[in-house]
Formats: C-alpha cells, sequence, structure tokens
C-alpha cells in the first residue's frame, strides 16, 4: 500500500480551453467553478467550502490584480477566505499545494482550489512580454531573452549534450495533438504530422511554432477536503498522496545545469516518497510541457528515463496513450492549451477524471496512480503531485 | 573595514558602464558570484571584495531569438546566448559580430562593453555583448 491520502479530490471543474472572446477571467472561472458544484450534489459550496487557493499570473493581461478575492466573489463564495498565488506557469500548482496544506493543518475541512488568466485579447508581441516577466529582468529580458528562448537554450543545451534531435522534439507535440484530439475541451482537437511541426516557423532557434505551448485563455478548479470526510461528498475520491514543490535561481544561468530542471528533480523526490512510490508505479501523468523540450526533460527529471535518453523515450511511442505510461492525454499544454494560472489545477482535473474513469476516448485502462509535474518560468518553481484512485 | 561600494545589480553595470566584468569574492568562504548578490550562497556572509574576471569565455548554449518581446521587436531574429567565464560563472547575453548560422556552442567569445542604453525609462544600465575572438 502506498502513502496517507494527504487530502482528497470530491470535485473537480475546468472551462472550455481556447480563445473565449469577450470573457474576462473571473468569467471563465465561474464557469469551471460551476462544473465542480454541479458535479457535487452533495457539497452545499456556499455553507461548505470555507476557503479558495487560486493560481494567477498576470496583472498585466487585464490590467487585473487583487485577483483572490475576485475569482472568490465570482465563483459565488462571498465572504470565503480567499488567496491567490503566483509562481508563473506554476501558480495553481502552488495553489493546489497551499489548499492541501490548509486541509492537512486542520484550519479548513473543505477548501476550493483553482486558477484562471486571460491571454487572447493580446498581442504575440504582448503576451511575450508579459511572460518574460516572469524570468530574471536585469540579465534576462534585459538582453532580450524570451520565454521560448530560454527553453531554447535548454533545448541547445540538450541536444549538443545527448544528441537529441530536433526530428524527437517534433514527436511530442505530434503525439499531444493526437491526445488533443480527443478532448473535447482542448484549444487546438486536430492532429498534426512531424512534417507540419518539422516545418512550422522558427519561434527560437531550435524551437518552432509547434514546439510551443498555445496562448489560451482558460480556468480550471478542485475541490478538496480531509480523506476522512471524502465520503460525505463523493463515493469516488481521488486521494492526493504525494505533494512536492521546490525552488531554484530565477535566472537560468545560474543552476548548474541547463540540461534539467532541478526544481522537479527535488519536487519530484519530496512528492514520491511521501506517496511510497516509483516512477514505475505511475499509471498516467500530466507534466508541463510548455515546450516540447519540458516534456522531454520531464520525463527524464520524474525518473521515467535516465538522463539523456528523453528524446528516445518519446520517439518510442511510449508515452503515447496505449504506451507504457501515457503523458498528457489531455493534450498537455500544447494541445489542450497553456493559460499559465489555470495550468496546474488544469492538469489535477485530467487525472481527476482518469483515476474516475472519465477520460471518455482518452481513457488509461485501469488507471490507479497517477502524477502531476508543473513548472513555473524557466524552472525557478516546480511543483509535483501523485494521486490514487479510492 | 574600508568603505566599499555596495556588492549590487546596479553597481555591477556601473563596472560594466566602465569596461570592467567584476565579480563578488566572499571574504570568509571564497565564493564568487556573478553577478554580486548581498548574501553569500556558500555561507551567508555579507563581506565580498571585487574580484576581476577574464571578459572572455566559452559559449555553452544559444538561441537566435525570431519572436521577440515588444521592446526588442526591431532586432529580430537576434542570437542569444550563455557564456561561461570561469566553473560556474555565467551570464546571458546577446551574441554579436558572427553571422547567426556561424555561432556554435564551445566556440570561444569575448565580451564588449556598450554605453547607457535607453530602450526604456527604468533601469538605465550599460548593455555588453558577447563577440567571437579575433586573432
Amino acid at each position: 500500500m502506498n502513502g496517507k491520502p494527504l487530502a482528497s479530490i470530491v470535485s473537480a471543474g475546468l472551462s472550455k480551453f481556447g480563445k473565449l472572446e469577450g470573457l474576462y477571467a473571473r468569467e471563465i472561472f465561474s464557469e469551471a467553478a460551476k462544473e465542480a458544484f454541479d458535479n457535487c450534489p452533495k457539497l452545499d459550496p456556499r455553507k461548505d467550502i470555507e476557503a479558495l487557493f487560486v493560481g494567477h499570473m498576470g496583472e498585466s493581461f487585464e490590467h487585473q490584480g487583487h485577483t483572490g478575492a475576485t475569482m472568490a466573489d465570482w465563483a459565488g463564495l462571498g465572504h470565503v477566505a480567499a488567496t491567490r498565488t503566483e509562481a508563473a506557469c506554476a501558480s495553481s500548482g502552488v495553489a493546489l499545494r497551499a489548499a492541501i496544506c490548509a486541509v492537512r493543518s486542520g484550519l479548513s475541512d473543505v477548501v476550493m482550489v483553482g486558477g484562471a488568466e486571460k491571454m487572447t485579447h493580446r498581442t504575440t508581441a504582448e503576451v511575450t512580454e508579459y511572460l518574460a516577466m516572469a524570468s530574471d529582468y536585469p540579465f534576462e529580458q534585459w538582453n532580450g531573452i524570451t520565454f521560448p528562448g530560454l527553453y531554447a537554450l535548454m533545448a541547445t543545451a540538450h541536444m549538443n549534450a545527448y544528441g537529441t534531435t530536433e526530428r524527437q522534439l517534433a514527436t511530442v507535440a505530434v503525439k499531444n495533438h493526437y491526445h488533443g484530439s480527443m478532448n473535447p475541451k482542448a484549444q487546438m482537437q486536430k492532429e498534426i504530422t512531424l512534417e507540419t511541426a518539422l516545418s512550422s516557423r522558427m519561434v527560437a532557434w531550435p524551437l518552432k511554432l509547434y514546439d510551443c505551448s498555445l496562448i489560451t485563455d482558460g480556468a480550471s478548479c478542485l475541490i478538496l477536503t480531509k480523506p476522512e470526510l471524502a465520503h460525505r461528498f463523493t463515493d469516488t475520491p481521488v486521494h492526493i498522496i504525494g505533494s512536492g514543490q521546490a525552488s531554484d535561481t530565477i535566472g537560468l544561468y545560474e543552476r548548474k545545469s541547463l540540461t534539467s530542471i532541478e526544481a522537479a528533480r527535488v519536487a519530484a523526490k519530496k512528492a514520491y516518497g511521501m506517496a511510497h512510490v516509483k516512477p514505475e508505479d505511475i499509471d498516467a501523468a500530466e507534466v508541463h510541457d510548455c515546450f516540447t523540450i519540458a516534456e522531454i526533460l520531464a520525463y527524464e527529471d520524474l525518473g521515467f528515463c535516465k538522463a539523456g535518453e528523453g528524446g528516445k523515450l518519446a520517439e518510442s511511442g511510449e508515452t503515447k496513450l496505449g504506451g507504457r505510461i501515457p503523458v498528457n492525454t489531455s493534450g498537455g499544454l500544447k494541445a489542450k492549451g497553456h493559460p499559465v494560472g489555470a495550468t496546474g489545477t488544469g492538469q489535477a482535473y485530467e487525472v481527476y477524471l482518469q483515476l474516475t474513469g472519465r477520460a471518455g476516448k482518452r481513457q488509461v485502462r485501469d488507471a490507479e496512480i497517477a502524477l502531476t509535474h508543473n513548472v513555473g518560468g524557466s524552472g525557478a518553481t516546480a511543483t509535483v503531485h501523485i494521486y490514487r484512485r479510492s | 573595514m574600508s568603505e566599499q561600494t555596495p556588492f549590487t545589480i546596479e553597481q555591477f553595470y556601473k563596472h560594466i558602464g566602465q569596461g570592467k566584468l567584476l565579480g563578488a569574492k566572499c571574504r570568509k568562504c571564497g565564493k564568487v558570484h556573478l553577478p554580486p548578490r548581498p548574501l553569500c550562497e556558500g555561507c551567508l556572509s555579507k563581506e565580498f571584495d571585487w574580484t576581476a574576471l577574464p571578459a572572455k569565455g566559452k559559449l555553452l548554449t544559444y538561441t537566435i531569438i525570431h519572436i521577440a518581446p515588444t521592446q526588442f521587436q526591431a532586432s529580430a531574429p537576434y542570437a542569444v546566448g550563455i557564456v561561461e567565464f570561469e566553473k560556474d560563472l555565467k551570464l546571458p547575453g546577446m551574441i554579436q559580430g558572427v553571422s547567426l548560422e556561424q555561432i556554435r556552442v564551445g566556440m570561444n567569445l569575448t565580451m564588449e562593453f556598450g554605453t547607457a542604453a535607453a530602450i526604456q525609462p527604468w533601469p538605465q544600465w550599460p548593455k555588453y555583448y558577447f563577440k567571437p575572438v579575433t586573432n
């Protein structure tokens, strides 16, 4: 038997991901909240939910700060204790960790955790600039380095050290678009070919358009409770049995390794230890594929393969639905979309579907243990969570 | 203790403006920080001395930015990379004075010092660039 549950998910919600014209982040968040409420008739949201933790990255997108209370208000939660967390693209992974702490501490019996971001109304240059704010300003942004640029620096280093190829990177995109074609909430629901990916326009060499995740509007949420209370709300809770969070230098250039995200390795080690599971026990994983190289690094950092073998694992097909360890069955950030603040709990939503047998065409058969891996920026924040079906 | 300039990012860039690459060496444990920081990563000491570093190093990795943020759009495509000056002492920066196709991991680059740049109103830091070593 693996680790003791830290907290249990009794319901979850996810808005449509994509270009949601005319909708503010708060309105998108209420769509996700409504799904979570409707799927849990035994929950009285206004009476039972004591706190909200919400990941939201950028004030710049909507010129809106103070988004913890804003999301609580728009989810209809009135005077609930609302806390917004910001850790770039790991904002809601960090919110999830905070929500687990709230439940574990005994301070709250039932909490909501989620995330939201509105991005598509901005130009690509504006989005590039706002996202770059999550990197080091005085040396990285000051020298014109973008987020695709930071991951491109890791890709070049990985290719140089291990012989990883642009073709291997592209196989990640092809796989995740294939998975996205089975997800009705994904931003991109069309399969692509290797040739399409390889011939797409350059963003930050060697990363091309199809190596990059999408600019997306979206929101996600979960309802968490103490494991001993879970059956009051549902017969099919999903237990969180491991949680790891770690930090690293804000500047990529100050890290020891340019071919691994050390914070993810540290977070994974903690989560595996807490859950008493090993990488080979994982039946399904949602990993932070903000760029194709990031999924390859994730394979290595999470122990799905050895350092340097991520490109080969991608090519082997073992991470595709039906393979040894299906990764990003939702379509990932690559095809489902990447509304940055909503991504961490959006990954948990997919795992919740998988472990309750509700993932439809993309269901991983007999999935029992799953993992989410959420990275902020170029790796200054990482969270890893491990889940078990009840 | 003698009066010292502060070990700050601003002071680092003042040195760049004077054509010098200086790191901060911890007086207690000897660890060198590039860029400087107020607390030693090795031993949490606050006492440092400036130490001159050779303004040349090896290119560890690079990329060519095609989609640039608003304020750099006019320069795209441009190359940026991470250069290692001494073991574990690295900085990122733009690579100039070489065609984009000729940039290679492992090539030797020197740091060139610019004057104050004025892309944005804040802050007004001088620029540095990396250029290939000319024989």
